[in-house]
């Protein structure tokens, strides 16, 4: 088993320079000129050839890469803004805290409202438990995050004047975006969960479990639950990468001060450093949460650590 | 007596008759009420878009009106106009044909290219696999909505551009979905008779695997048409898709963000847009799904 893990934790190296890598490469297929874009358009020109030199941007492209990799490893240096021209770090880091805590309250609730919904949709298949979350659940498929933002929004903000509609301030502030971000994938939780659980009820073991005299709650919980959660997990580690979309959208529809409408807003100034950084930390803390859930996987599922055990890897 | 039988008989071999394997998808693809209510919903909304200059001129989308903004619903504009007086109802309907050209466009692009590398990571398998499956890795590590600020912040914000922004957020998921089912055709019997026959690796793929894997391809695709609408009106929203004076569903609801007091019918209408279309696709999709493969149906 920690061969494995140490095996994972190795991978993780290359990933994240890999992820680096492409971030930089997209960034870089338009000519910059970083000097140019700090010093200003009535800069002469012989100022900012210098500048260029001594920030490094006149080497090869490797040269560049290896370079930024080094700043960050060592100095924790991510640059300066090209338009507020501060550090780039201290810009952001606040920022990445808001827009993390957005997205890991989207994976608790998400999970928090699909998986128990889905338990019980299963347990009573074809009843009005089943029936009507389901069918709940096949519309919101349909429904992008930031038109459930928006209608949020206008009822609990504009009609009944119950929420805060934007900012940051009070934990109330974060039950709109929070919510409007998790109900996509809580309700493919939901349809997850079901369709494992109705899998694991079915299951010979269920079978034994029952013909012993197990209480049901007990088949449920213990038997058929533990079984049916692998397929969940994955999809909880999955809904991430939708969550930190969401995350940018919710950041935008309430006004809150995030890294994802950091980045949309420089977009606009073509603030290079602001935008590989916060790319980069964003795909970084990515990497990190879906190698736990992997490891977590690995962990309780006892297939994949006998084959782990068996062969060596 | 006899002619009654004779009918009969005829009648049963009718039914025993092999149909064609189209028919008889088409025949469990009816049985299903969504994907029917799903096919007429689509194919009126695609009518809609296609003779939407037969509706109503593309100037009432563009024209600017500002008398005669924010009006509420009426004779004259069916969904009332917008903040600078244009009328709302002709720019849904020209927005759907961005919408779902780009859509369409997006998902075809993004099937063919991860269908291709797909084939070749599970036909060649070694170090061929493991070069595509690792990139793919790293690929995948970077959220899409990460990678798509990437693109249009190098780029710049066009139709070009987000299509091939939505293409490789898109096609990931058919390189691994191809692989495995390549993996599992590879081993089968006729694939091993072709190659005895000498066909190349090219002919293999292309004319015997990917035919036998186009069911679950087709379902993949017709799903993935509609989360393609939703990520794209996304996109939109946030300023990264269609530049502003476009009609577009997505950019329409974000201007109505900021009415949603006064006319927040402006935000209602793109919306049910949206779902209308998504969910259409959906319905079919899964329709196409059991119909394709009866063992899959949940």
């Amino acid at each position: 088993m920690h061969r494995y893990i140490v095996k994972r934790l190795l991978f993780l190296i290359p990933t994240i320079l890999g992820v680096i890598f492409i971030i930089f490469v997209v960034m870089n297929i338009t000519p910059g000129d970083p000097a140019r874009a700090l010093l200003g358009v009535s800069a002469p020109q012989a100022d900012v050839t210098a500048l260029n030199h001594e920030l490094g941007y006149d080497k090869p492209f490797l040269q560049k890469y290896a370079n930024y990799v080094k700043n960050i490893v060592v100095n924790q240096d991510f640059g300066v803004s090209y338009f507020t021209k501060q550090s780039v770090f201290d810009e952001i880091w606040p920022r990445y805290i808001v827009t993390i805590k957005l997205a890991f309250m989207g994976v608790f609730l998400s999970s928090a409202i699909g998986i128990p919904l889905g338990i019980y949709a299963a347990v009573r298949q074809y009843s009005l438990w089943d029936t009507i979350p389901s069918i709940i659940c096949y519309l919101i498929a349909a429904v992008p995050a930031f038109v459930l933002g928006m209608v949020l929004l206008f009822v609990f903000s504009l009609k009944l004047n119950l929420l805060p509609s934007y900012g940051i301030d009070s934990f109330k502030h974060y039950i709109m975006p929070a919510l409007a971000i998790s109900i996509p994938p809580a309700a493919m939780n939901m349809r997850f969960t079901k369709s494992s659980m109705l899998e694991s009820i079915r299951q010979d073991f269920v079978r034994t479990a029952r013909a012993k005299g197990a209480a049901e709650n007990i088949v449920i919980w213990k038997h058929a639950l533990k079984n049916a959660l692998l397929p969940v997990i994955t999809n909880i580690g999955m809904s991430l990468g939708s969550l930190i979309c969401g995350a940018v959208v919710a950041e935008k529809l309430f006004s809150i001060p995030g890294i994802g409408s950091l980045i949309v807003d420089r977009i606009t100034y073509k603030d290079e450093p602001v935008i590989v950084a916060g790319t980069i930390m964003i795909a970084v803390c990515f990497t990190i949460v879906m190698l736990i859930v992997d490891l977590i996987y690995a962990y309780i599922d006892p297939r994949i650590r006998a084959k782990y055990a068996r062969t060596k890897e | 007596m006899e002619n009654l039988e004779l009918t009969d008989r005829k009648q049963n071999i009718d039914i025993f008759k092999k149909q064609s394997q189209t028919k008889e998808i088409w025949r469990r693809f009816k049985k299903s009420k969504g994907a029917v209510i799903g096919l007429i919903m689509l194919t009126a909304i695609l009518l809609i878009i296609i003779f939407a200059n037969l509706i109503t001129p593309y100037e009432m989308a563009s024209k600017q009106d500002l008398a005669n903004k924010l009006a509420s619903p009426s004779t004259a504009h069916w969904l009332g106009t917008d903040q600078f007086g244009r009328d709302v109802f002709a720019r849904i309907i020209y927005g759907g044909r961005t919408s779902l050209l780009i859509a369409l466009l997006a998902t075809m692009s993004s099937c063919i290219l991860g269908s291709a590398l797909g084939a070749i990571a599970g036909y060649f398998g070694g170090t061929v696999d493991n070069i595509i499956m690792r990139g793919l890795d790293i690929f995948m590590s970077i959220p899409d909505i990460l990678f798509t600020m990437a693109v249009v912040f190098a780029l710049g914000p066009s139709f070009v551009n987000l299509l091939i922004a939505l293409t490789l957020a898109y096609f990931t998921n058919y390189v691994r979905l191809v692989r495995s089912q390549v993996l599992n055709l590879a081993e089968q019997d006729y694939v091993e008779a072709a190659r005895a026959g000498g066909s190349s690796s090219a002919r293999i793929i292309i004319s015997h695997i990917l035919p036998n894997a186009m069911g679950v391809i087709i379902v993949n695709t017709t799903l993935n048409v509609a989360k393609v609408i939703l990520y794209e009106s996304t996109l939109s929203f946030l300023g990264l898709g269609m530049p502003p004076p476009a009609p577009e569903w997505g950019l329409m609801l974000s201007d109505a963000r900021e009415f949603m007091r006064n006319a927040p019918y402006l935000m209602l209408f793109p919306s049910l847009a949206i779902v209308l279309s998504a969910c259409s696709v959906n319905l079919i999709g899964d329709g196409l799904r059991d119909a394709l493969d009866p063992h899959l149906k949940s």
